[in-house]
């Protein structure tokens, strides 16, 4: 009987079952042994016991280990039996229900009759050896059928069988939830993708088509990333804005002959995202257009202040006109503070303070800072 | 005879450190003769930086503008360049101001005695500066350091000799 091993009693896959028989008691050679009474299966490539009491208790031996098999017929009080003649167990066989046994062979009792036709039917696998030449593989282990198909454990040895069992089953569950399989299918047509541009570009050759481009950037928005493509190449700019710019320079020299010539760049900003409505402009893109103003011959400039302050003014817009006209309010007011200033020339109060300022550092006006504000004089020093 | 302010003092960008460099050199210029002026007329030789911030040189009630010490602290600096102060404490917070430097008092100084004749006589410091005869002189008055330090530049041009008497100090002129 210790050629038997533990099984769940699933039939693996291109494993049939040819015949089962209920009430077969199994004999360790001649002793009744401490299975019960139980359901006999013939299958292509096994010979299974399941207790009929407890299903989870199935024990099972490949045919392979049968050398022999005899009838024995029953008699009063006696079963009919086959005996079964067995090789010895390989090293290598796993737990079964018995460790060792002093016979080589065993005895299946057919309390509930069956033994002819079994007979027959394990002649006829024993002749065919199915065994031999059909590959079985592991049935796919479910959740449920492992539950239907677990076998019984007994003993110490029992409880790590279960152990090993739970731990590959949770094995399996966790390597199929971290399944990057449609992951990196997908990633493969983005690495494509990204390889082909990348080449393209390297080679010079061919512009890349629209489409691929639309593709590429959907991929890198979906991933977090702002258009990469820098706008810039050492201040060549791209056809974009120029394009961009030669709109600009339409656009802004009505409101700025409104504004006295000067807008800081913020107020432009919003003029012109206002007007556009759809496909509004980045900060970025805005002043990076501008920056061009003056290679494209365009009438505006892009000019930054000492404090950082950016505006767009026209060309025609001569600084020391300004200044002189500011020394020119100053002085009729007396004083002035830049809140004063704006309101006098309908300019804000940021470009009012930098004009101040600048006639200031051209040394026309001077300063008064007290506690009741700052308020620019003539420089009468 | 009230002291006269000059135009600027009306000027309230006169009190706030302008950050031109050129308008803030004028301006400082402008302090620098206000104050050393202003020290003259009230004959102040000493100054102290707290007390001056509330001093009418430094606060103008009337526009309402008063110097920072900051500000006042950048206008001793350019005085003490120029000669005009010296510092008593590490603080800075006593000064001496010298309206006129010891060289200029020592020339009146010895104007003064030349012009009366009185070349090789003996003088006690109190006597200069506070006798009956030198009541009309600018030098009238003169704290004893910068008297002192006046006749030293005498001395050092042999013009004077400071000499010890009993238990003061005197000058004789050469």
């Amino acid at each position: 009987m210790d050629r038997f091993v533990w099984s769940s009693g699933l039939l693996e896959i291109n494993e049939t079952l040819v015949i089962q028989q209920r009430g077969v008691r199994l004999y360790d050679g001649e002793e009744k042994g401490k299975m019960d009474v139980g359901i006999l299966l013939l299958s292509t490539h096994r010979l299974l016991w399941r207790d009929h009491k407890n299903h989870d208790c199935c024990i099972a031996m490949p045919l392979s280990q049968i050398v022999l098999f005899e009838e024995q017929a029953g008699g009063i009080g006696k079963s009919a039996k086959i005996v079964v003649h067995l090789h010895p167990a390989p090293s290598n066989k796993e737990p079964g229900p018995y460790q060792t046994s002093k016979y080589s062979y065993i005895k299946l009792s057919f309390k509930e009759h069956g033994q002819i036709e079994f007979s027959r039917r394990l002649s006829e696998e024993m002749t065919q050896r199915r065994w031999e030449h059909v590959p079985v593989s592991q049935p796919i282990n479910t959740s449920t059928t492992s539950q239907a198909g677990r076998t019984r454990a007994v003993g110490i040895v029992g409880i790590e069988r279960k152990l090993e069992e739970k731990r590959k089953e949770m094995d399996k569950n966790i390597s199929e939830l971290f399944n990057t399989e449609p992951f990196i299918s997908q990633a493969k047509e983005m690495v494509e993708l990204s390889r082909s541009i990348a080449s393209k570009i390297k080679d010079k050759q061919g512009d890349i088509t629209e489409d691929e481009t639309i593709r590429f950037k959907s991929y890198l928005l979906s991933m977090g990333i702002a258009n990469p493509v820098t706008r810039e190449t050492h201040g060549s700019g791209t056809h974009y804005h120029m394009q961009l710019a030669k709109q600009l320079g339409e656009i802004l020299l009505a409101p700025l002959e409104e504004q006295g010539g000067m807008m800081a760049l913020t107020e432009v900003y919003c003029l012109v995202n206002r007007a556009r409505g759809m496909e509004l402009l980045s900060p970025e893109d805005l002043v990076n257009a501008c920056k061009m103003f003056e290679a494209l011959k365009l009438p505006l400039r892009l000019r930054i202040f000492d404090s950082g302050v950016m505006v767009i003014q026209l060309q025609s817009h001569s600084e020391e006109e300004m200044i002189a006209s500011a020394l020119d309010n100053v002085s009729e007011k007396g004083s002035l503070t830049s809140e004063e200033f704006a309101k006098l020339l309908g300019l804000s109060v940021l470009l009012s303070k930098e004009r101040l300022l600048l006639a200031e550092k051209m040394g026309h006006l001077c300063r008064d800072d007290s506690v009741e504000g700052l308020r620019f004089y003539p420089n009468l020093f | 005879m009230s002291f006269e302010w000059p135009w600027q003092y009306n000027f309230p960008p006169f009190f706030t450190l302008q950050p031109n460099v050129d308008t803030r050199q004028k301006q400082l210029t402008a302090w620098c003769s206000l104050a050393l002026s202003y020290c003259r007329h009230q004959k102040l030789y000493t100054l102290d930086v707290m007390e001056a911030q509330e001093s009418p040189v430094f606060n103008n009630k009337k526009i309402q503008r008063k110097l920072s010490t900051d500000t006042i602290q950048v206008i001793f600096e350019e005085l003490r360049k120029k000669g005009n102060l010296e510092w008593i404490d590490k603080n800075k917070t006593r000064c001496l101001i010298m309206w006129r430097r010891p060289e200029e008092w020592g020339k009146l100084i010895y104007q003064w005695v030349s012009n009366n004749g009185m070349t090789n006589s003996v003088f006690t410091l109190y006597e200069l500066s506070n006798g009956d005869d030198t009541e009309n002189e600018e030098f009238h008055g003169l704290e004893d350091w910068l008297l002192l330090r006046s006749l030293q530049t005498l001395q050092l041009e042999r013009k004077a000799e400071i000499i010890t008497l009993n238990e003061s100090k005197g000058v004789k002129f050469f």
